[in-house]
């Protein structure tokens, strides 16, 4: 039961970052119906401003608290990616908005090497050890453990999970952007700029990307430019299992990913052991008695889960949990 | 009918004259290459190799449009058949035209085993489903090694055989008419010969029904479906057989090498043959075959200047050449898309179709 319930904590934070990615790309995918590849490195790119800033700051010897450190590394992720994010809408996605939809998806892989690539001579091509300068207390739950850290990612994603549908459903903007997802002909006729708006959006997804960024970098304490496509496509299939377009699909999507994650890490080494059936064979039992356990896949499988649960959700229900849109074909 | 842009082939005895001179070049080339140095012959071969994926990957991304992005995958597939049946790792020795046919059929069925729950899938569904199979792959190629070792995990199998006919063996040197042949040299033919073999194929398929089938699925599936095609199985066809060009080369590869780990086969490695594939000109069999020997050599020669030029402008090497080389597979992604989307060497169907559009696409 304890592991369980530390499994369901870890998870959850780990699916809060999912949630947070998978709203940049369920919020593009809304309004222009693309995929923008690209957004785990905008993610890649957060994590590494902030890593450089905070590194800088605590390396200089100021008197400054070190939440206050990690903030301002925060908040010069912030405009760095939310910079990324308008350049790659404007250079790579605004020409092929008429174009057929293999095109910008290629493009959107190059703009992706490119990230990577760019990062790697910036920054260097070994992890990065995330400045670990904030103290992490450790809090006792029924048996499990949640940290600082963990406590502050869950409830800082679900602030902005909240400040972003107050955003999408109660102001102006969100209305414009709720338009030109319906139609961006008829929402350019009611006065609506449909270029501003799908700029905007990219912004907004990549300002989530960015905190998404540090909220990683500081979880695990590393940081490598190769950490936003796995993260990515993780991040996708979230956006997929709640169903793309929809931003409350995204955020159930997100965290329902990091739950099955955890506990499928959790738990699947345990499942596997072949000792449970060691009577098949007597090669089996001997090994068993020796080795005590014949584990099948272990927890070194971490990162199968989601794809296995992206081609299950778009093999039985391709529009997803929460998602109303059908899946066609282009 | 056909997808290429065949108008060059008007003139018979000037078309037997440059097809005379070409295969008299290739049949030289890898002697004058040699005396440059047998690594050039090696890098040669790979880039044959890569011209076999680029043609594979070319049936399914160019020919039926599909977008995959876990093509490495199936090559890995092949790679690591021949590997598990022709070296120590299982004391298995099986001749290689008996393994190479086994390695195709065990790609074409995981081609099928990704295609068959996977096709019913928009395009852009697709790329990021096979991209994750792809990587479910290299995942279990690095893993398998618990708690049966099958794959020998990230260390990889070595001391594969070379290709052997008999007492002919494709590594060894050999002396043959006072022409000395190295083993890269001998395989270079071989490779040449199953190049002109899948270059053969791929002509014969794109004139075809099924070609056809597939350049109409690409164009317009709904109609395609209404002129009687049966949409599900000319897909999975074409990824089949994408797969199995992709598990032939495989195997290839491995016996080339002597030696493979789940390292050759990353998400990279897909990025690059798609590049080629984009680059070329989807769709259209020679486009692609440029496009790879284009990006296969680049690598090369940028290893052969950049460094050079870095170290005597500033005395050390500040980008390496694999960074650059990456760099440039991504702005030839981004810059072709934007300026030439249908390749350096369009086929002509796929420059029509690549022509900008009026309203939105796929609603």
């Amino acid at each position: 039961m304890d592991i369980f319930l530390q499994q369901i904590i870890n998870g959850l934070t780990l699916g809060s970052v999912y949630a947070i990615v998978a709203l940049g790309y369920t919020m593009v995918y809304g309004i222009v119906q693309l995929i923008n590849f690209a957004h785990g490195e905008v993610v890649m790119v957060g994590a590494m401003v902030a890593l450089w800033v905070i590194t800088a700051l605590a390396g200089s010897g100021t008197t400054l608290p070190p939440l206050v450190i990690v903030l301002i590394g925060t908040l010069c992720a912030i405009p760095a990616c939310m910079a990324v994010g308008y350049a790659m809408e404007r250079i790579a996605y605004r020409p092929l908005r008429n174009a057929p939809r293999l095109a910008p998806l290629i493009t959107a892989i190059g703009i992706s090497i490119i990230l990577q690539h760019l990062a790697m001579l910036i920054w260097s091509r070994n992890p990065l050890a995330f400045p670990q300068i904030i103290s992490n207390p450790v809090f006792h739950l029924g048996g499990a453990t949640i940290s600082g850290v963990q406590i502050a990612i869950i409830s800082l994603s679900l602030l902005m999970m909240a400040a972003l549908t107050l955003l999408v459903y109660r102001t102006k903007l969100g209305v414009a952007m709720r338009a030109t997802s319906e139609n961006p002909e008829i929402a350019g006729l009611m006065g609506i700029d449909v270029n501003r708006v799908i700029s905007i959006t990219f912004v907004i997804g990549a300002a989530l990307a960015a905190v998404a960024g540090v909220m990683v970098g500081t979880y695990y304490g590393i940081a490598h430019y190769t950490m936003g496509a796995l993260l990515g496509m993780k991040a996708f299939s979230a956006a997929v299992l709640g169903g793309i377009g929809n931003l409350a699909g995204a955020m159930l999507g997100g965290m329902l990913l990091g739950v099955v994650e955890a506990l499928g890490t959790g738990y699947i080494g345990n499942l596997t052991d072949l000792c449970h059936v060691s009577w098949i064979s007597s090669d089996l039992a001997e090994r068993c008695a020796v080795d005590g356990h014949v584990i099948l896949f272990g927890s070194n499988y971490q990162d199968v889960f989601a794809f296995v649960v992206l081609i299950l959700v778009l093999v039985f229900r391709p529009s997803g949990l929460l998602g109303e849109r059908v899946s066609d074909r282009a | 009918m056909s997808d290429t842009d065949t108008s060059f082939l008007k003139s018979r005895p000037a078309v037997w004259a440059g097809v005379a001179l070409m295969a008299a070049a290739l049949v030289v080339l890898p002697f004058a290459l040699a005396t440059v140095g047998t690594a050039w012959v090696r890098v040669t071969n790979l880039a044959i190799l890569f011209v076999l994926l680029s043609l594979g990957l070319n049936i399914v991304v160019g020919f039926a449009g599909l977008l995959d992005l876990g093509y490495i995958a199936f090559y890995g597939v092949g790679a690591y058949a021949y590997a598990l049946l022709a070296s120590p790792h299982f004391g298995l020795h099986l001749p290689f035209w008996i393994i190479l046919p086994i390695g195709a059929m065990l790609a074409c069925v995981f081609g099928i085993l990704l295609g068959a729950p996977t096709l019913k899938l928009r395009g852009d569904y697709l790329a990021i489903v096979t991209l994750g199979f792809g990587e479910i792959v290299r995942i279990f190629l690095n893993n398998l090694s618990q708690p049966v070792n099958i794959t020998n995990g990230p260390q990889g199998i070595s001391l594969i055989d070379p290709f052997r006919l008999g007492s002919f063996s494709f590594r060894d040197n050999q002396t043959f008419l006072g022409l000395t042949a190295s083993g890269p040299i001998k395989y270079y033919y071989l490779l040449l010969v199953v190049l002109i073999a899948v270059v053969i194929v791929n002509i014969r398929l794109q004139d075809s029904r099924i070609g056809r089938a597939w350049v109409a699925i690409r164009e317009d599936e709904v109609a395609a479906q209404a002129m009687g095609i049966n949409t599900r199985n000319v897909k999975l066809l074409a990824f089949a057989m994408g797969a199995s060009f992709g598990g032939i080369a495989g195997g290839i590869f491995a016996a080339i090498q002597g030696f493979i780990s789940p390292e050759s086969f990353v998400l990279v490695q897909s990025i690059m043959i798609l590049s080629m594939v984009v680059l070329g000109g989807m769709g259209n069999i020679f486009g692609v075959i440029l496009g790879a020997v284009l990006l296969s050599f680049v690598p090369e020669i940028l290893r052969y200047t950049v460094q050079p030029v870095q170290t005597t402008l500033f005395g050390r090497v500040l980008i390496d050449p694999e960074v650059i080389r990456m760099l440039l597979f991504g702005l030839a992604l981004v810059l072709m898309m934007r300026y030439r989307p249908a390749g350096l060497w369009p086929s002509k169907t796929r420059r029509r179709e690549f022509a900008p559009r009026n309203g939105r696409e796929g609603r």
